[in-house]
């Protein structure tokens, strides 16, 4: 019976022994190429090379940097098969570098027997990152910017030589004298939010230039204006443009400094406040112009309960149906930018306006274009006009 | 001193020229209006020209144009205390004068000084205004989490009843238009509400019929949102754009001035 145990695990030991396979070979990376990555400050280098065919599972490329001409190698990266490309982005400037790439297994448990084994190494010639002076990728926007600031200025210095110039009725705007007209009949305020954001918001400065005619209006009425501020680099802008129409208007006797207030940094405490102050004093006629968010409806909905004449403006199409539900007239996109210049009827803004209507003419045009050549197949109208 | 070029040339425009502006404006009175546009120049030029030029010095993580919003946050720093001094100027002179609603004023001034009174102890015994090591609440912590954020909630909730509102104001069909939307508007939330099935619920015969009708109603709803609500979103978001672009162009060249509240003779 012990004989019969015993037997096989004798026959085994005695045995020849078998050698393993020997390991593949590992092959090395092709087309390995370092370069300067194009349009950056600086301080990246772009690695880009080829997989070999049938690589081996379980490899990795090894990443190694020296700084010309030294050959002490430093480990940098580890990079997957199928990435074929790596940026160093901690290169610097002006630094001359070389680069290696190989291939090391890695596969555990080793299968095939190439754990640790690396193969043969390609040394990249010497490379440095560039401070570069122009984002290439971009020259289809530049263009699209000059042939646009173009329009602009030709258009300004048509309407500045006394050319006659159209401009389509804007209802909202239209009803600013009549929103304030009716204030100073009924003897109540006029409240005039400047939108949440900061001055750094385009809205928000398209919101001041709106406000300073608002107040011109009020300063001439002799009615009563209350702008309440959650931004603080607004309040301030909005208390000067305040002022400065208090007094362009020669009233400057009945500007008050309270007019222009801080209410507080936090949206809905802000909502808040304002909403009470509407329900409270029952202005005549409210002005909800720039960049608002949530409180949107909560606002114009308070106003509206109290019957007052609202006109609204803003450019973010998310907030723009709330608006248009609740008030009386909205400002709608391009129309709150364009307010300043049609409430001042000046020559020179009013160019602008008309430019501004010219390069939206050939955005449309471009559009079409681009509608019949993607659906000739010609892609690479996409490409000319893509932004990156 | 690490003397960069950038940050050179931002310390000599954005804090000389004023300097030497305010200085001369005090001798010449229509130079005031004329630092600003200045300053206001710069302070767009440079973000539009660090879109294309990639150079250190300029759009680099310490460059120019970061730095100019670094520096916007700092102006706002200073901003917030002068609106700081306004609340309690305005809520002063209200109390003060017996104006319609001073108590209100009273209990905004209370706040503001009972959470700096907070913030100061937090500052003297050193457990600063958010949560101590044991886990307790400092006093200003407690004000915010158990009274100032609820009364936020409070408000932000008013915001589905205004909806609601809004809504019916909306939706009433009082012209052609008005009825469009209020189709438009019964399709859309019929899709993305499992309305059919709930009304068929109590009628098994029905739930398949419901079933196929809801997911009609689904694609309907996508067809509506994303062919004509999406073409006139865009057509909002171009003209905007380009408003935005027309309007930031007469900022930077000086044409429009109202945001200063200068006039065109200034």
């Amino acid at each position: 019976m012990l004989a019969l145990l015993v037997a096989p695990r004798l026959a085994d030991a005695s045995a020849p022994e078998t050698s393993p396979p020997p390991p593949p070979e590992l092959p090395a990376p092709l087309d390995f190429t370092a370069a300067d990555r194009p349009s950056d400050s600086g301080g990246a280098i772009t690695l880009r090379w080829k997989d070999p065919a049938d690589l081996p599972a379980g490899v990795v490329f090894d990443v190694r940097r020296a700084s010309d001409p030294s050959t002490e190698w430093t480990d940098l990266a580890v990079v997957e098969p199928g990435a074929e490309t790596y940026v160093d982005a901690t290169a610097e400037t002006g630094t001359v570098y070389r680069y290696q790439l190989r291939l090391r297994g890695t596969e555990t448990p080793d299968t095939l027997g190439i754990a640790g084994a690396t193969g043969p190494a390609l040394v990249s010639d010497p490379v440095s990152a560039a401070d570069n002076w122009f984002r290439v990728e971009r020259i289809n926007s530049l263009v699209a910017s000059v042939l646009f600031i173009t329009i602009i200025l030709t258009s300004i210095g048509a309407a500045r030589s006394g050319k006659e110039i159209f401009i389509r009725r804007i209802a909202g705007l239209n009803a600013v004298d009549e929103a304030i007209g009716r204030a100073t009949e009924l003897g109540k305020k006029v409240l005039y939010i400047p939108g949440i954001q900061s001055m750094d918001d385009i809205q928000t400065i398209a919101s001041v230039a709106v406000l300073g005619h608002v107040a011109r209006s009020t300063a001439r009425n002799g009615t009563d204006l209350d702008v309440p501020n959650k931004d603080p680099l607004t309040f301030v802008s909005a208390r000067e443009a305040v002022r400065a129409a208090y007094l362009a208007e020669g009233r400057p006797d009945l500007y008050k400094e309270e007019m222009v207030n801080y209410v507080t940094y936090d949206q809905f405490a802000f909502t808040a406040a304002v909403s009470a102050r509407m329900i409270r004093e029952k202005p005549a006629a409210i002005f909800l112009v720039g960049y608002f968010f949530a409180e949107s409806l909560i606002l114009a909905e308070t106003g509206q309960s109290t019957g007052a004449i609202q006109i609204a403006g803003q450019a973010d199409p998310t907030q723009l149906p709330f608006f248009v539900v609740t008030c009386d007239y909205t400002l709608i996109g391009e129309e709150l930018y364009a307010a300043g210049a049609y409430l001042s009827r000046e020559p020179i803004l009013l160019g602008s306006m008309r430019g501004q209507d010219i390069a939206k003419a050939l955005l449309i045009f471009v559009g079409l274009t681009g509608i019949i050549a993607v659906s000739l197949g010609m892609s690479w109208f996409v490409n000319l006009v893509r932004t990156q | 001193m690490n003397l960069e070029f950038g940050k050179v040339t931002l310390v000599i425009i954005f804090m000389l020229v004023p300097i030497v502006g305010i200085v001369l404006g005090m001798r010449a009175p229509s130079l005031r209006s004329k630092i600003p546009l200045i300053v206001a120049f710069f302070a767009g030029l440079i973000p539009i020209v660090s879109l294309y030029v990639p150079k250190r010095f300029l759009s680099g993580d310490t460059g120019m144009s970061p730095r100019l919003d670094q520096w916007l946050i700092i102006v706002a720093g200073f901003a917030l205390l002068l609106g700081i001094t306004n609340v309690i100027q305005n809520s002063t002179r209200k109390i003060v004068r017996r104006t319609p609603g001073w108590p209100y004023a009273a209990v905004l001034l209370s706040g503001l000084y009972l959470m700096s009174a907070f913030a100061l102890y937090g500052w003297w015994t050193g457990d600063g205004i958010g949560i101590r090591p044991d886990g307790s609440s400092t006093p200003f912590n407690w004000v915010y989490v158990a009274i100032f954020q609820p009364l936020q909630a409070t408000i932000f909730a008013l915001l589905a009843f205004f909806i609601a509102s809004a809504a019916f104001r909306a939706f009433r069909a009082r012209n052609t238009e008005a009825s469009i939307l209020l189709v438009a508007a019964a399709i859309v939330m019929s899709g993305r509400v499992p309305l059919l099935e709930f009304l068929a619920f109590p009628f098994p015969f029905l739930h398949e019929s419901a079933a196929n009708a809801s997911q009609f109603m689904g694609r309907a709803t996508e067809w509506i949102m994303d062919v004509p609500n999406g073409a006139a979103q865009s057509g909002i978001i171009i003209g905007a754009a380009l408003g935005a672009g027309s309007m930031a162009i007469r900022v930077i060249l000086g044409i429009e001035r109202g945001y200063l509240g200068l006039g065109k003779s200034e």
